[in-house]
């Protein structure tokens, strides 16, 4: 048997609990600064307690924008990162799932070169490449467009892994009894490999949708028009307004905004978070 | 591992990976190799002339002491928040990992900051450290220091590195207490009864343990605070001031996007490139190495 110590169960709860506390505060801080006048970041030190302009605040960045910036309302920018993050995830899903299908049910010339090919993205992310695919995106057209946003970044090395992982577990015997039956590959995809992913599927969409939603740099690059900008990278430019402090209650109110949706997801579904998380790094 | 039972047919297969490889090809493989080739040219900033160059990029790149700055910036911002989120993850693990009732709660309320945006906790570090009104200003006033990080470029720095420990520290601490979790119960109690107490305990068999996950977070972490940390910086503090918070990262965008200095610009893609290769090239070796483990 382990031994119980008193005290260090004790310093367990409260570093944790320090370490929440920590971690939480400024999610509180940036609530309660979108719920006050501007009048209230005047004086020296902030309110701590939420003020009553929750509403007013709120309304203003939804449906107008942060005072003095100019630029799309927040409402447009939020529809666009919905808009870019599920285009994304389901992007991402659906051609993972069917070259790992490839890769893994199929013997063809070039396979394992497919396989390197996909292999290769992991190693080039957006920021070392900047120029020339911007380059790419605009001879073809793609600058401010939702295909813009989203094709680019739906190639996956990891999903596909993943996927390929799964596969390889799939019994033999469930393939075999298909093809017996009469089953083409797509038919065995559709009605055999795919309910059996759905697991895998739902812990990949929550981490998928995250990064969607997060994405900064390629929107910041490919969008110039107010009417695509998206909110996490709209809100940089309500912080460096020139010449004047920024309006924080308004600017609070928007990072709040930007960070509900992505938290939620992880809150609710904390499981498939996890799942995900782990799995896609293995 | 290969499949013993598949399908056979000419044409599907290539149907089904063909998105996968093509949007590859067109937004990966043919831009890099476009920085590839760029790199070894010199262009004026409007595309008229281009002359091949060799290696020249890379020589000034490696004469020119702005550059050297921001590599020496590189490795001070990225050695600082990979050694901050290790080991605020280490902790909040071990400490987690002893708590038995409530640790769903305590999980949930510490892993969520993953799912913020670099740039939105930019944002939120940036209202607190605010001069004039941040209340982290407000209490560092109260003991003394007088923080402005729009003039002091060593308080800009920490402030970005306190911004992007804070957004990962949820992803060591998950990667931890799974790596503790695993880690057999029996081995733990003969252990405590041969007399080990629980900090010999952890430090001759939890650590050594869950060391094949410390290398692969540090590995990951890396990358994290080499690549993903863009939009902190971009959004807090544009690489200022006075460059002092201009990872390396942040000057290829910068050279190649503001300043359109192309051939440079490249060059420093290519480095970049090696570096990501080289951490991916490694993290794939330990996955391989792993396998011993179990």
């Amino acid at each position: 048997m382990i031994e119980r110590t008193r005290w260090l169960d004790w310093l367990a709860h409260a570093t944790v609990l320090i370490g929440i506390a920590v971690v939480t505060f400024p999610l509180w801080l940036t609530f309660v600064a979108s719920t006050h006048a501007p009048e209230s970041f005047f004086r020296g030190l902030m309110p701590f307690w939420p003020g009553g302009r929750f509403l007013e605040n709120y309304e203003q960045v939804l449906f107008e924008g942060v005072q003095g910036v100019g630029g799309a309302p927040v409402g447009t920018m939020l529809a666009n990162s919905f808009v870019m993050a599920i285009a994304i995830a389901v992007g991402k899903i659906v051609i993972s799932l069917l070259s790992a299908f490839a890769i893994v049910y199929f013997r063809f010339p070039f396979r394992m070169l497919c396989f390197w090919t996909i292999f290769v993205t992991l190693m080039l992310p957006v920021e070392v490449r900047i120029l020339p695919t911007y380059e790419v995106a605009a001879n073809l057209q793609l600058l401010n467009t939702y295909t813009g946003l989203v094709l680019p970044l739906i190639a996956s090395a990891t999903a596909t892994f993943l996927f390929r992982q799964f596969f390889l577990t799939v019994p033999d015997e469930l393939t075999e009894a298909a093809r017996i039956d009469g089953a083409g590959p797509m038919k065995f995809f559709w009605d055999i490999l795919l309910p059996l992913s759905k697991v895998n599927i739902a812990a990949l969409f929550v981490i998928l949708f995250i990064y969607g939603w997060n994405q900064y740099l390629w929107p910041l690059l490919i969008t110039t028009g107010d009417q695509m900008t998206t909110i996490v990278m709209g809100i940089k430019r309500m912080v460096n307004v020139a010449d004047s402090t920024p309006v924080w209650p308004e600017v609070m109110a928007v990072a709040t905004l930007a960070l509900l949706p992505p938290v939620v997801v992880v809150i609710l579904m904390q499981r498939w978070f996890i799942k995900g998380l782990i799995d896609t790094e293995k | 591992m290969e499949k013993r039972v598949v399908f056979r047919h000419r044409l599907l297969p290539y149907l089904l990976v063909a998105p996968q490889i093509l949007i590859t090809l067109v937004f990966f493989i043919w831009p890099a190799s476009q920085a590839l080739y760029t790199s070894l040219l010199r262009e004026d900033a409007f595309g008229l002339r281009r002359e091949f160059v060799g290696f020249t990029n890379f020589q000034r790149l490696f004469n020119d002491p702005l550059y050297l700055d921001s590599v020496w910036t590189t490795l001070l911002f990225s050695a600082a928040v990979t050694f901050s989120i290790l080991f605020f993850g280490l902790l909040f693990a071990a400490m987690a990992d002893r708590i038995i009732r409530g640790i769903t709660y305590y999980r949930t309320l510490l892993i969520w900051p993953y799912a913020v945006a670099p740039a939105v906790a930019g944002v939120l570090w940036l209202f607190m450290f605010n001069p004039t009104i941040g209340i982290i200003a407000y209490v560092l006033q109260g003991v003394g220091v007088s923080w402005n990080h729009n003039l002091n470029g060593t308080q800009a720095l920490i402030m970005v590195i306190v911004a992007s420990v804070w957004k990962q520290i949820a992803y060591a601490f998950l990667f931890f207490l799974a790596a503790m979790q695993s880690i057999p119960k029996s081995l733990i109690e003969a252990a405590a009864i041969d007399g080990a107490g629980p900090w010999k305990r952890f430090r001759t068999i939890i650590f050594p343990l869950i060391a094949p996950t410390s290398f692969f977070l540090m590995v990951v972490t890396l990358v994290y605070s080499f690549f993903d940390t863009f939009p902190i910086i971009d959004a807090v503090t544009s690489g200022g001031p006075a460059r002092a918070t201009e990872i390396l990262v942040y000057k290829v965008f910068r050279d190649g996007f503001i300043a359109l200095d192309l051939g440079s610009s490249a060059a420093q893609s290519v480095i970049l490139m090696l570096i990501v290769i080289g951490l991916t090239v490694i993290q794939f070796r330990y996955v391989e190495s792993r396998v011993q483990y179990q």
